[in-house]
């Protein structure tokens, strides 16, 4: 028998139905969204309307008079309160409200206050700003070379040291340029039986969570109390006590359950702004965005990605070039890390001896982009996964056997020569061919409708090097409550680390009360992104609730029960305080090993502590006269180590290919000269019950991470890589079109049909 | 904002209730300021489903339900539901589903399929979807909520023969 351990059901590895559902299917779960405070003023914006110009005027007066409106702030206010209201993850090119100059259509230039929402909005409406336009930039590529300069100068926030020599660099809107070096890919390349270049292009989208971007400031005495739908409670609070210049301890952020996340609520949002307009009225102030401003917010990185392989008569690639211009939009957010931190996984999950990177994070007069569903991944996966397929047909390969033999494996290389582990990435593609009937005849379709089918392969390296840390308070009755700052926001973080803590400590897991972030309460974390809290938080979490077992072990001891007893720990307590009395707290921090990149050559031994795999397989039906696709079957096929919770793995799953679905065939924002035209959901079309596949199946390979906690990694990307390349290769696969950028509209489709027979599309 | 102020009363969830409203708050501000945020303000334009509340027996945007309009109606909203302390068979449904991620179109969700059921106890996946097609779920959990109306209709229906 395992001492104290009463339950022999195993915690993880079962469906435990989320921990909330009860609130949420009642509507009766809290979020941000939700709040009201009492005295609580609300917020609404004025935005620029031009796309780069020199602020002349900004008259507020017709606001300010507006019956009802309590205050209108500028630019100019903020920095009666701080003087350098500048704030970002990355650099600290954001400000809280413009000062001087205007870098999009949509910046914020002025917050009214009123206790009255609708009066808020009316004199947001009256408020009259005049300006010098500038020269805009909207273009990736061109944003390298172009005269327009969005920012003077750059200023990097000092947090990540490979962008301190950035510091002060002016005319240029290079944010950062990161390479990775290794081989000779020039003598490979001249060496080479084949050839092949490409480009491929992705368009700008975004998350449309739900519940819309919401956050609260409640000031206090010198101190404030931030409720807000973030994704990185601990980053809020670092950045607001910065901004202010006061200890983190002077700010408390609390999140409660998100309506959706999938990257928009990342580092520092809203928070600034009703921090800083808390403080100047003294009362607590709300920003709810509306859907049409959250495409003013954080949208996800359009990118022109040039790819070129040799390729030798073996079908074996020996070198690959990539060059990725990544379009940030006017300030940076967290671009250039998924410059850097996807850039060196951009030759793709392949065994390849020479290899070159240039990716460049580059600002351009857009509305900001940072991470969503993947950090950058999906847009690379989209274009070495669509060349990849071209490299096959090339060469008169089949696809899956071009694959299998150039993927990395156990103990392989990676790019950076950091040696690949626990990454089942031939089970992945092996399942995925399994699973289509790769070697079968595949029924081609006859008259207007031709069938397609294709497969692609991605990874990803999990953000290295991030902390999390974790506190399991033990009551004297034996029921459990978890502390942590992992955010849910519909992934099941909750459920998933309460099973942690059930499994280790002998408990259920539908007993474990999860304390959601506040950070007075909560330790640290990083942030609930690119699907690590899996792996850290889970790691945190298990050290702290094998904290909490040792010193209940001694307890035990203390008060003379047997070594591997089985006495309940309620009973331990007792026989300790002779009554239900007492706690036992136990704490877990958890921080990878992790090697920096050279500079230079970005090699490294140790880049990551875990690589997530996804696959995706799609068989479609084109109409030839419409250019319509209908998806008769996708396949998503996963490494995700031991899934602790497999039904809300296979949910993740569907849910991040689904998104990736839309961003596939029919999601863009349309931009006019910087101004998004399509910022609503009328226009704006996000996947709905009629986009769902015919058949769609998600389906988990047997691995273990080892250094995960209970086996277990990340998730909530690994579904969205494999998706769009897919399409476009089953796309070729049907109709003999090749379609390079996103989205995969019927139109593009028709278009390309109609090259293919020589007809011109009127129009 | 000249500010047109009204006395309504309607019945909510089955009691009666009576308040001053702005002319013009929607119905979701109405409920908010009593408590209920089940039905919630999303997308805004009648597209999203998040702020779906049946009035009279007929599923409606909230969003762009003028409060003044529901002056003398009946009112039901998520929280009518369980009012009983009991979940609704559609409800459990969607738990044991797994038919939630974050769950913020959940409460929408879930008076879609209540009326759908009572309008068709048996619908086949094509009618569910299309019934559905009005409400949006960012964190896509379609497949979910497909089967848990399926499981939902085959528990009901199996009651009604018990
Ligand atoms: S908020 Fe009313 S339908 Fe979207
Ligand atoms: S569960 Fe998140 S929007 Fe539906």
């Amino acid at each position: 028998m395992n001492e104290i351990r009463s339950i022999s059901a195993k915690q993880v590895g079962r469906d435990v139905p989320r921990l909330e559902s009860r609130q949420k299917v009642t509507g009766r779960a809290e979020y941000t969204h939700n709040i009201t405070l009492p005295g609580m003023l609300y917020a609404k914006l004025c935005r620029s309307t031009v796309a780069h110009g020199r602020i002349l005027s900004i008259d507020v007066s017709a606001a300010r008079d507006l019956p009802g409106v309590h205050a209108v702030y500028t630019g100019e206010t903020i920095r009666t309160l701080i003087a350098e209201p500048y704030f970002g993850p990355a650099f600290h090119d954001q400000p809280i409200l413009a000062i001087g100059k205007v870098h999009f259509v949509g910046e914020p230039i002025a917050v009214v206050l009123a206790a009255d929402p609708y009066v808020a909005a009316e004199a947001a409406q009256m408020i009259v700003a005049e300006y010098e336009e500038l020269p805009a930039v909207f273009d990736e590529v061109e944003a390298m070379t172009s005269a327009a300069i969005v920012h003077e100068t750059l200023k990097p926030a000092g947090t990540f040291a490979d962008l301190k020599h950035l510091s002060g660099k002016s005319n240029t809107n290079v944010a950062l340029d990161y390479q990775l070096r290794r081989g000779d890919t020039d003598a490979a390349f001249a060496a080479a039986e084949h050839v092949f270049e490409h480009e491929f292009h992705t368009q700008q989208v975004m998350h449309t969570p739900l519940e819309p971007m919401v956050s609260i400031a409640e000031p206090g005495d010198n101190c404030l109390t931030i409720y807000t739908a973030s994704q990185s409670p601990s980053f809020v609070c670092t950045e607001i006590a910065r901004l202010f210049g006061w200890r983190e301890n002077q700010v408390r952020v609390k999140v409660p359950y998100l309506g959706g996340g999938f990257g928009a609520k990342l580092y520092i949002k809203l928070e600034a702004l009703v921090a800083a307009a808390a403080m100047l009225a003294r009362r607590p102030v709300k920003l709810s965005l509306t859907m049409e401003e959250q495409f003013y917010t954080i949208t996800k990185h359009a990118s022109t990605f040039r790819i070129k392989s040799a390729v030798n008569k073996d079908g074996r690639i020996t070198a690959r070039r990539c060059e990725i211009f990544w379009n940030g939009g006017a300030f940076a957010d967290i671009g250039p890390r998924v410059t850097q931190k996807s850039g060196f996984t951009s030759p793709g999950p392949y065994d390849i001896d020479n290899v070159s990177v240039d990716s460049y994070a580059l600002y351009t007069n857009r509305p900001p982009a940072g991470a969503l569903r993947g950090f950058g991944i999906p847009q690379l996966v989209w274009a070495y996964e669509s060349h990849t397929d071209l490299l096959a047909r090339g060469i008169g390969m089949d696809a899956v056997e071009f694959r299998r033999r150039n993927l990395l494996r156990e103990g392989r290389p990676q790019a950076t020569g950091t040696l690949m582990h626990d990454a089942a990435i031939i089970e992945v593609l092996d399942k995925t061919a399994e699973l289509m009937n790769w070697t079968a005849p595949f029924e081609r379709g006859e008259g207007v409708i031709r069938r397609g089918r294709a497969i692609a392969i991605g990874f990803k390296a999990v953000v290295a090097p991030t902390t999390s840390g974790a506190i399991v308070n033990l009551s004297a009755d034996g029921s459990a409550a978890l502390y942590m700052s992992t955010v849910d926001m519909g992934q099941g973080s909750d459920t998933a680390m309460a099973q942690i803590v059930a499994e280790t400590l002998g408990l259920v897991a539908e007993r474990v009360k999860v304390v959601h972030p506040d950070t007075d309460v909560t330790p640290y974390d990083m942030a609930t992104l690119g699907s690590r809290s899996t792996f850290h938080m889970g790691n945190a979490v298990k050290l702290a609730s094998l904290h909490a077992l040792e010193q209940l072990g001694a307890m035990a001891r203390e008060v003379g029960l047997p070594e591997g007893t089985n006495y309940e720990i309620r009973d331990i307590f007792l026989k300790k305080y002779g009554m239900q009395a007492g706690n036992i707290i136990g704490v877990g921090s958890y921080v990878p090993p992790y090697t920096s990149p050279q500079k230079g050559t970005g090699l490294s031994d140790n880049v990551t502590p875990f690589w997530m795999v996804g696959a995706a397989g799609v068989e479609l039906s084109v109409d030839t006269e419409t250019g319509h696709v209908t998806i008769d079957r996708l396949i998503n096929v996963a490494d995700v180590g031991r899934p602790l919770n497999p039904a809300i793995v296979a949910t993740q799953l569907s849910g991040a290919a689904m998104m990736q679905l839309g961003f596939t065939l029919f999601e863009n924002m349309d931009l006019d000269h910087g101004q998004v035209t399509n910022a609503s959901l009328a226009d704006y079309k996000i996947p709905g019950m009629h986009d769902l596949p015919t058949v769609m199946d998600n389906v988990i390979v047997d691995n273990n991470q080892q250094n995960g906690p209970y086996g277990a990694k990340g998730v909530g990307e690994t579904a969205t890589f494999g998706v769009s390349p897919a399409i476009a290769n089953a796309i070729e696969d049907a109709v003999g079109v090749r379609l390079t950028s996103l989205p995969l509209t019927p139109e593009s489709v028709l278009r390309g049909i109609r090259a293919l027979r020589g007809e011109k599309l009127e129009g | 904002m000249t500010e047109v102020r009204c006395d309504i009363a309607f019945t909510l969830n089955g009691a009666p209730v009576a308040l001053n409203i702005g002319g013009h708050e929607n119905i979701v501000d109405v409920l908010k300021r009593l408590g209920l945020s089940g039905a919630r303000e999303s997308c805004g334009q009648g597209l999203c489903g998040c702020c779906t509340v049946i009035i009279d027996g007929v599923a409606e945007s909230g969003c762009l339900t003028l409060a003044q309009l529901v002056d003398g109606r009946s009112v039901q909203t998520i929280e009518g539901l369980d009012a009983d302390g009991a979940l609704s068979p559609v409800q459990q449904a969607f738990i044991d589903a797994g038919a939630l991620q974050c769950g913020f179109c959940a409460p929408g969700f879930v008076l879609m399929s209540h009326q759908l059921l009572a309008a068709n106890p048996d619908p086949s996946e094509a009618e569910i979807r299309d019934y559905l097609s009005g409400n949006l779920c960012r964190c896509a959990t379609y497949p979910e909520i497909i089967k848990a109306v399926r499981l939902a209709a085959s528990r009901m229906r199996a009651a009604q023969a018990a």
